[in-house]
C-alpha cells in the first residue's frame, strides 16, 4: 500500500491496514482490493451488481468491521451497494468512510449506498468519516444514501463526519424504527470555499416507545452552503428529539428546514435549530487567556464539531 | 504596576468613565464598589481592552498599553472573570482550564483549582461548559479559570453573584490565598461587606469617577452608613 493510501485510510478509518482479528474490506478506486472476513462476519461480493454484503451472525459481541472506500484517481466515478444484515443480539462497531484525493482535472465521484437491516435487540455503532483532498482542479463529490431498517428494541448509534475538502455532497438518509427502537444520529459537517452540502434525514417512528435522537452540528466557511433537511415523523407513543446548531463564518449561507408529523396522541417531537456566527462572549473569554481572535476562533469551532 | 491616567470613556454620546486617574500596586488587593451603572464594569473592561479609553492612557510597569489588544494584554499577566461567563458549546471544563492554563494540565492540577471554587471535580472535569451547567456553576468554573493562570493582576467583576452560601464562604478563602502571592495584584468590583472586608483598599466608583479611595478601614465603615442597605449587602 502506498504512503498515501495509507495517510487517507488513517484519515478516515484511524488504521493503516488490516487489523487481524476483524472483519475488512478495501474498495479502491472502484474495485474491491482486500476483504478478510471472521467466523462472526461474512463479507461477500454482491452476486449482481457492485457492492458487497455483510452479514452478521446473531449474538456476535464486541466485533469491528472495517469498510473504507478510497479514491485515489482523477475521473473516477464509483456507485456501489453495500447491504448489512445484523442478527438478532449482535453488538457491532461498524467503521465506513470515504477518502478522495484528487489531483487532477476531472470529477472524482462516490455514491455509497447502504442499507442496514439491524436485527431485534441488536447493537450497532457506525462512524462514517469523508474527507477530501489533492491539488487537482478536478471536483471531490460524496452523495450518500443510507437506509436504516431497525426492528424491535434495536438500538443505532450512527456517526458522519465531513469536515474538509468534499467539494459537492448530497446526503439522504431514510430511517423506519420499529417497538423500543433507538436511533441516535450525530452529524458533523464543515465546509469551505465555494463547497455546498445537502443532508436529508428522514425518520419514520412506527413501533411504540420508539426513539430517535438527530444532532446536527455543522461550520460553513468562505462562500460555501449548506442545507440540512430534516424529518420525524411519529406513527406511535414515541420520541424525536432534532436538534441542528449551526455556525456561520464569512460569506457562507446555511438552510435548516425541519419537518416534524406527529400521527399519534403520544407522539412527542421536537425541532430545535439555532444559526449564527461566533458568539463574541466566547471570542473575548478566549483572547482574555491570551488567544488571537484566529485562534480562539479555530478553537471554538474545533469544540463545537468535536 | 498599573497606572490609569486621565482616563475617559464615552459611549453613545454618554460619559461613563470621566478622568479617572488611579495606581494599583503589585500585590495589592483592591475593591471597587458604587451604585450599578456607576462605571465599574466598563472601568474593568478598559483596563483588560475590551473597550478603548475615548482619552487617557493606561500604563503597565511605567508603559503605554492602551493601544494593545486583549490577547496581549493577557500575555502581561492579566485575567478577567466575567460576571456573566460565555457558554461552550462542545468544549468540556477540562479544556477550558487547559487553554486558561495556556499549557498541558495535569488532572490533579485541575482538581485543585475546581476545589478551590467549591466544585467536586470528577463531576465537573469532563462536562461541557454549556447550557447544562447552572449560573453558579458556571460562575465557579470563571473563577477557576483565573486560578489556573499565572496572573500579575486578576479582575473579577461580581465573583459573589449567584453563588450559594457554602461556595462563598469557599471563595473567600480562595480570595485570602490568591492575596498571599505577593506578585498578584486582585482587583475585585463587588457589592459584598464581607468581600470587602479582605480588601487592603476600596475604591467608590460613582457616575463615571473615582468619589471615595482608601484604606479598608477608613472606607468601609462611611459606606455602611451613608448608603442604603438595599445597595449593599451585609
Amino acid at each position: 500500500m502506498q504512503d498515501r493510501t495509507k495517510e487517507l485510510l488513517q484519515s478516515i478509518a484511524g488504521i493503516n491496514g488490516f487489523q487481524p482479528g476483524t472483519a475488512f474490506n478495501l474498495r479502491m478506486d472502484g474495485m474491491g482490493v482486500e476483504r478478510h472476513s471472521t467466523s462472526q462476519v461474512t463479507i461477500k461480493q454482491k452476486t449482481q451488481g457492485s457492492g458487497i454484503d455483510i452479514i452478521i451472525q446473531p449474538h456476535t459481541k464486541a466485533e469491528q468491521v472495517h469498510i473504507p472506500v478510497l479514491i485515489t484517481q482523477s475521473g473516477i466515478h464509483d456507485l456501489v451497494y453495500n447491504d448489512f444484515y445484523i442478527g438478532e443480539g449482535a453488538e457491532v462497531e461498524i467503521i465506513a468512510g470515504c477518502g478522495i484525493h484528487n489531483d487532477g482535472c476531472d470529477a472524482s465521484q462516490h455514491d455509497g449506498i447502504h442499507t442496514f437491516h439491524v436485527g431485534k435487540h441488536a447493537k450497532v455503532i457506525y462512524r462514517e468519516k469523508h474527507i477530501g483532498e489533492g491539488k487537482g482542479s478536478g471536483k471531490r463529490i460524496l452523495n450518500p444514501t443510507t437506509a436504516v431498517h431497525m426492528e424491535e428494541g434495536s438500538y443505532m448509534e450512527m456517526e458522519m463526519t465531513q469536515i474538509k475538502g468534499v467539494d459537492s455532497t448530497k446526503r439522504k438518509t431514510t430511517c423506519d424504527l420499529a417497538d423500543n427502537a433507538k436511533l441516535i444520529i450525530f452529524e458533523k459537517l464543515m465546509t469551505h470555499g465555494e463547497q455546498r452540502a445537502d443532508s436529508d434525514v428522514t425518520v419514520e417512528l412506527n413501533g411504540a416507545d420508539s426513539v430517535v435522537q438527530i444532532i446536527s452540528r455543522s461550520v460553513g466557511k468562505d462562500t460555501s452552503i449548506q442545507v440540512f433537511h430534516p424529518i420525524a415523523v411519529g406513527n406511535q407513543a414515541c420520541r424525536a428529539h432534532i436538534q441542528c446548531d449551526s455556525i456561520l463564518m464569512d460569506q457562507s449561507k446555511i438552510s435548516s428546514i425541519p419537518e416534524i408529523a406527529a400521527n399519534h396522541v403520544d407522539a412527542q417531537i421536537v425541532h430545535e435549530a439555532a444559526i449564527g456566527k461566533i458568539n463574541n462572549e466566547q471570542l473575548v473569554k478566549l483572547q482574555t487567556f491570551g488567544l488571537s481572535q484566529e485562534e480562539a476562533e479555530a478553537v471554538i469551532v474545533e469544540g463545537f464539531l468535536k | 504596576m498599573l497606572t490609569l491616567s486621565n482616563l475617559c470613556f464615552e459611549a453613545a454620546g454618554n460619559h461613563i468613565i470621566r478622568d479617572i486617574s488611579a495606581d494599583f500596586e503589585e500585590g495589592s488587593f483592591s475593591v471597587i464598589t458604587g451604585p450599578n451603572g456607576g462605571g465599574k464594569s466598563t472601568l474593568a473592561r478598559l483596563i483588560m481592552g475590551m473597550e478603548r479609553p475615548t482619552s487617557g492612557q493606561i500604563l503597565w510597569d511605567g508603559k503605554d498599553i492602551s493601544g494593545l489588544t486583549i490577547d496581549e494584554r493577557a500575555k502581561l499577566g492579566i485575567g478577567y472573570a466575567f460576571q456573566q461567563p460565555a457558554r461552550f458549546k462542545g468544549m468540556s471544563v477540562r479544556a477550558l482550564l487547559t487553554l486558561a492554563h495556556g499549557k498541558a494540565l495535569s488532572h490533579d492540577q485541575a482538581c485543585a483549582y475546581l476545589s478551590a471554587v467549591g466544585l467536586c471535580a470528577n463531576e465537573y472535569l469532563d462536562r461541557d461548559a454549556d447550557a447544562s451547567l447552572s449560573g453558579g456553576e458556571l460562575k465557579r468554573i470563571e473563577i477557576a479559570t483565573l486560578l489556573a493562570r499565572d496572573l500579575r493582576l486578576a479582575i473579577f467583576d461580581e465573583p459573589e453573584a449567584g453563588i450559594d452560601l457554602w461556595s462563598f464562604a469557599k471563595l473567600v478563602e480562595t480570595f485570602q490565598q490568591l492575596h498571599e502571592n505577593p506578585r498578584l495584584s486582585i482587583l475585585l468590583i463587588s457589592h459584598q461587606e464581607r468581600i470587602m472586608n479582605m480588601a487592603d483598599e476600596i475604591l467608590i466608583v460613582e457616575n463615571g469617577k473615582i468619589t471615595q479611595r482608601g484604606k479598608r478601614e477608613a472606607v468601609l465603615p462611611t459606606i455602611m452608613q451613608d448608603l442604603s442597605s438595599c445597595e449593599y449587602k451585609r
